[in-house]
């Protein structure tokens, strides 16, 4: 009999015991840490944190333990926790070029000031799976030490950006919020956690958006723009990665504060070129970045910002990843998945709705069927 | 849990009064005022995420935590049903940061919050019915983007309404919208009533009640203050009607009230059922009874026997 939906207080009861359980699994394993997940796990813990809009890599990594590793869900989790903290301060503007660099490699140029690094990347392994993980050898590979970083952070001098030395030449615009440049680069930063949406939005408003955005769904649509649907012709002209320094400025003090580093990752994509016979031609410019190290979430994300501003550019809008309701109203997760999952939910009353026309409108046709064959045998 | 009014223990601490905080909530209460003073306007607000997913209800949960006080008695139901898992899950939420009185009987709650239905027994003056709202938008199944649909509504541009309507008369032979059905509210704005079906619709004209929407997910909050005229969108020719069934609830006997199907067992037997439970308590009560109301494999619905301890959601 399916009254299963009107089970009410004891079926929700048993069904948080039933995910308990199964979260812990067979319990002669040792049950994982939060430690554990924050250490071993860090790219998990890096891509709830982006998602999730909260740079706290101990509490994401307790969603990612509290989730059963369903990232999406963690990312929710961290969510709903966030929206209860107070806002205290705004911190200032991060100085990515003074990052204390882990990874930092340009595809535009073969040597650049500073030169590549390639850091810790998944790039060149040979996708072979590793079966002595499995048996647990390797565990402490030979460190070859975290020392291994570069830029101010380590007493050199701060690494200077590939896209800042092209602007130099004048070979792309300076960073700015897209359009009428200086008028909107004076309004106060957008903030999407206090305003709703409201379209056209601004490129301030768009990159908070793609920055805590579904990285499947910025993958889909950076890929759809290379593929043609919306070409923009894209260099990683450069991918780095490292810690920055956050800094804010109390009202009370009226000075500087560093309250901390965090780790982040930041894509410039030199795209397409605009000009004309008289204009000078200059390159345009895509931009990504996000809390922890999610690179493809950055090149993605720097992709589908350099498609928004189509707009701006005065290209054509035909391709989806160039449409800023459709791209921005449905890229977070959080809310995706709220409203694709609310399905399960029970819907019977409307369906009854459907269930009752349909069954009238399905015995009006035949009533009309069966008159009209008595007209015929009659006839 | 009976049908009782139930004084639930005190107020989860470590949380504010409502579990949002109090600029949120004054956020909220200025734009269900702005909602009120132009009655079907769509309101965008700052909506905040809330511990339960988006498509639950958040944006009910927002208004409720908004404007629920320590006087207050709260109803909540879902389908109609004030036992439906969600339902149940929301008033135990509310009890948990308010504290506040909870009752399934729609006469004596000041505050009901609601997905997909409207109570059968008539709203009094003083209460404030909060929708649960997935897509406020009602001319988004006509056009998806939001920058137009705003626009079309600023000038009332809704003759493509009535053009749907009269496709699917065309099409079908009647209007085929059967829940979610638009309405035209104090003469101006389109609105959508939120997933009730039709049926409940003539509830809402000139209800003495105070109507209140919340969509989380999309940021609005809407409004149809008590003495309002509502009209569902219809031709002359081809009126507005709501849905009727042959028979009646098959507990309480009524033939006046919203049916639910039960599919009863594999060989195909049904019941239809009051869906507001509430009513059909209520008419149980009073010694109406329908036509299975004495079968004994039934008597889960009717709530004379308890829960099986080991059944799952």
């Amino acid at each position: 009999m399916y009254v299963a939906v009107k089970g009410g207080e004891q079926a929700i009861e048993n069904a948080h015991r039933l995910m308990a359980e199964e979260r812990r699994g067979e319990p002669s394993v040792p049950e994982l840490t939060v430690e554990q997940i924050l250490q071993q796990m860090r790219l998990a813990v890096d891509r709830v944190m982006s998602e999730g809009a909260l740079y706290d890599p101990w509490l994401a990594a307790l969603a990612v333990k509290q989730a059963r590793g369903d990232l999406v869900e963690a990312t929710f989790l961290l969510r709903a926790y966030r929206t209860t903290l107070p806002r205290l301060y705004d911190s200032l503007p991060v100085d990515t070029t003074a990052m204390e660099v882990r990874r930092r490699i340009s595809a535009t140029f073969k040597d650049i000031p500073g030169g590549q690094v390639l850091g810790p990347t998944f790039d060149y392994t040979h996708r072979l799976l590793d079966f002595g993980l499995a048996a647990g050898f390797q565990s402490t590979p030979t460190t070859t030490g975290k020392s291994e970083t570069m830029g101010e952070g380590n007493g050199e001098p701060p690494l200077s950006r590939v896209m800042d030395l092209l602007a130099e030449e004048g070979l792309v615009d300076r960073p700015g919020c897209g359009g009428e440049r200086e008028e909107e680069d004076a309004r106060p930063v957008g903030d999407i956690t206090r305003d709703p949406p409201t379209y056209p939005a601004a490129r301030d408003v768009r990159l908070q958006n793609l920055a805590r955005g579904d990285e499947g769904f910025l993958l889909a649509l950076g890929y759809s723009s290379q593929r043609g649907f919306g070409d923009n012709h894209p260099f990683a002209g450069e991918i780095r990665m490292g810690e920055v320094a956050v800094s804010i400025c109390p009202d009370e003090l009226g000075f500087e504060v560093e309250i901390g580093d965090i780790t982040a990752s930041e894509c410039e994509m030199v795209t397409s070129f605009k000009g004309s016979k008289d204009e000078l031609p200059r390159f345009t410019r895509g931009y990504g970045l996000s809390f922890g190290y999610n690179e493809r979430k950055v090149l993605a994300m720097s992709l589908v910002d350099r498609s928004l501003q189509a707009r701006e550019l005065g290209e054509d809008i035909d391709a989806p990843s160039q449409d800023e309701e459709f791209v921005l109203s449905h890229s977070d997760n959080v809310e995706a998945q709220g409203f694709v999952q609310h399905l399960k939910l029970p819907h019977y009353v409307d369906f009854q709705a459907d269930l009752v026309m349909i069954r009238s409108m399905r015995a009006e046709i035949l009533k009309r069927a069966v008159s009209k064959t008595e007209t015929e045998e009659a006839a | 849990m009976t049908a009782a009014t139930q004084t639930p223990p005190a107020v989860e601490a470590g949380y504010n009064y409502g579990y949002l905080n109090e600029q949120t909530k004054r956020m909220i209460r200025r734009a269900i005022l702005k909602a009120v003073a132009i009655p079907g306007y769509q309101v965008p607000f700052a909506g905040r995420e809330m511990p339960m997913p988006y498509g639950w209800g958040t944006g009910g949960i927002q208004l409720s935590a908004s404007i629920l006080g320590p006087e207050d008695v709260f109803k909540v139901i879902d389908q109609g049903a004030d036992d439906t898992t969600n339902a149940v899950s929301i008033r135990k939420f509310f009890a948990k940061v308010t504290g506040v009185k909870t009752t399934e009987r729609t006469g004596d709650a000041t505050v009901i919050q609601t997905r997909h239905r409207i109570p059968e027994t008539p709203l009094k003056d003083g209460q404030i019915m909060v929708y649960q709202v997935p897509i406020p938008e009602p001319l988004r199944w006509v056009e998806p983007r939001e920058i137009e649909t705003r626009t079309m509504h600023a000038l009332e541009e809704y003759g493509v309404m009535h053009v749907q309507l009269y496709e699917d008369i065309a099409r079908h032979g009647r209007i085929a919208t059967n829940f979610m059905y638009p309405v035209k509210v104090n003469g101006r704005y389109i609105m959508s009533p939120s997933p009730i079906p039709k049926f409940d619709n003539p509830k809402l004209d000139n209800s003495p009640a105070l109507h209140i929407f919340g969509a989380g997910r999309e940021k609005r909050i809407y409004a149809i203050p008590p003495h309002t005229e509502v009209r569902s969108l219809d031709f002359e020719d081809y009126p507005f009607e709501v849905e009727t069934w042959d028979g009646c609830c098959a507990l309480c006997g009524a033939t006046d009230s919203y049916l639910d199907e039960v599919i009863l067992n594999d060989s195909g037997e049904r019941m239809f059922v009051c869906s507001d439970t509430d009513y059909c308590a209520t008419r149980r009560g009073q010694g109406h009874t329908g036509p299975m109301a004495d079968r004994e494999d039934i008597s889960e619905l009717t709530g004379d026997k308890p829960e099986t301890q080991d059944k799952t959601a």
